[in-house]
């Protein structure tokens, strides 16, 4: 791949990295990334790998902008409310930059398709705000042998973790999900709206370190952190032999589409239907 | 008396207690949620009752988190 002058121009701050480099900038364009999700965290990994330059950005969510997404999610401007999340996701990515090919999926992943659609991506990125669609990336990711990066918020906590075929999945650590409404999402118990792009940013610093191949992903460790105290702390983890998925008894062979949170499908009526 | 570790912070124990009793301890509000990790090998929830915690012992509780959708 050859760059032209405005290309170096501007790649250049990575460019200059020595880590990085023309090669690496030019793993970044080949990159082919899946967010799901174009919420509080899909947005700021959205911005982020656009302006890197990610070849190829999937941005799948069946959505459309409400007023009190705009807090945190900062892909979204207040003349999108009622908008296709994945729409003006879109809009704004191709103006941060015309490089990047931008396929929007305006739908939910579901047991059904998520085989299919991750199939096409180096890397999927989890943005997602429910337990059910967590653990079916999971599953899909572990069984397609493609890596991903976890990411879940609540109130003033975050944590992530990146997998890789062989290191420890999403179910080593969490077996199964949670009862619906045993434990409350974003929309029932509030977020701290920057909470969002400090973990969206980090998960999207983990997808260019897996494009570029630099540093240590946060395979094997669970990073989380508490914005009250500012503290941050990675657990160490490994491959959990019981775990349902990618342990050596799996009793998880294909993909479910777990039940939903009542209010979090109440919610979305609501939002659909203004 | 036991010096243990929870979440990277040191906690004293009286009597050797199993890992549901350390649970209750630590006033875990759903404690039918948490996944729990003792010297780095995660524990099966059917374990917890018979599971003992003992001087040294280094345990991580992880909780379920949601995320930014919507
Ligand atoms: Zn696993």
């Amino acid at each position: 791949m050859d760059f032209t002058e405005e290309q170096i121009q501007r790649y250049s701050r990575h460019i200059l990295l020595q880590d990085v480099g023309v090669e690496g900038q030019e793993k970044i364009n080949n990159g082919k990334v899946l967010i799901v999700g174009a919420g509080g965290l899909g947005a700021p990994i959205a911005l982020y790998l656009a302006a890197a330059g990610v070849g190829t950005i999937g941005i799948i969510d069946g959505d459309v902008v409400d007023l009190s997404n705009l807090q945190r999610q900062v892909i979204h401007f207040t003349p999108d409310v009622n908008k296709p999340k994945v729409i003006s996701a879109k809009e704004k990515i191709n103006l941060i930059n015309p490089d990047v090919k931008v396929i929007a999926y305006q739908k939910l992943l579901t047991a059904e398709n998520a085989l299919e659609i991750i199939q096409d991506y180096d890397f999927v990125v989890d943005g997602t705000d429910n337990f059910p669609v967590k653990f079916l990336i999971n599953d899909a990711c572990v069984i397609a042998k493609k890596p991903f990066s976890h990411g879940g918020i609540l109130r003033f906590d975050g944590q992530t973790l990146t997998y890789k075929p062989g290191t420890a999945c999403y179910r080593c650590l969490f077996h199964s999900p949670p009862p619906p409404n045993a434990v409350p999402t974003c929309s029932q118990a509030g977020v701290l709206g920057a909470i969002a792009g400090m973990l969206g940013t980090i998960q999207a610093a983990e997808v260019l370190k897996y494009l570029t191949g630099v540093g240590d992903l946060l395979t094997n460790r669970l990073l989380t952190f508490n914005a009250k105290t500012m503290e941050f702390r990675t657990i160490k983890s490994k491959p959990n032999d019981n775990c349902p998925v990618c342990g050596s008894h799996p009793t998880v062979t294909g993909l479910v589409d777990y039940e939903q949170a009542v209010c979090d499908i109440e919610s979305h009526r609501k939002n659909k239907n203004k | 008396m036991s010096k243990i570790s929870v979440n990277g912070k040191a906690q004293e124990v009286e009597r050797p207690i199993s890992i549901t009793e350390l649970i209750k301890l630590n006033n875990v509000a759903q404690p039918e949620m948490v996944s729990i990790q003792l010297n780095g090998q995660f524990v099966n929830r059917d374990d917890f009752d018979n599971t003992q915690v003992a001087e040294g012992d280094e345990l991580d509780f992880l909780y379920f988190m949601g995320g930014g959708s919507f």
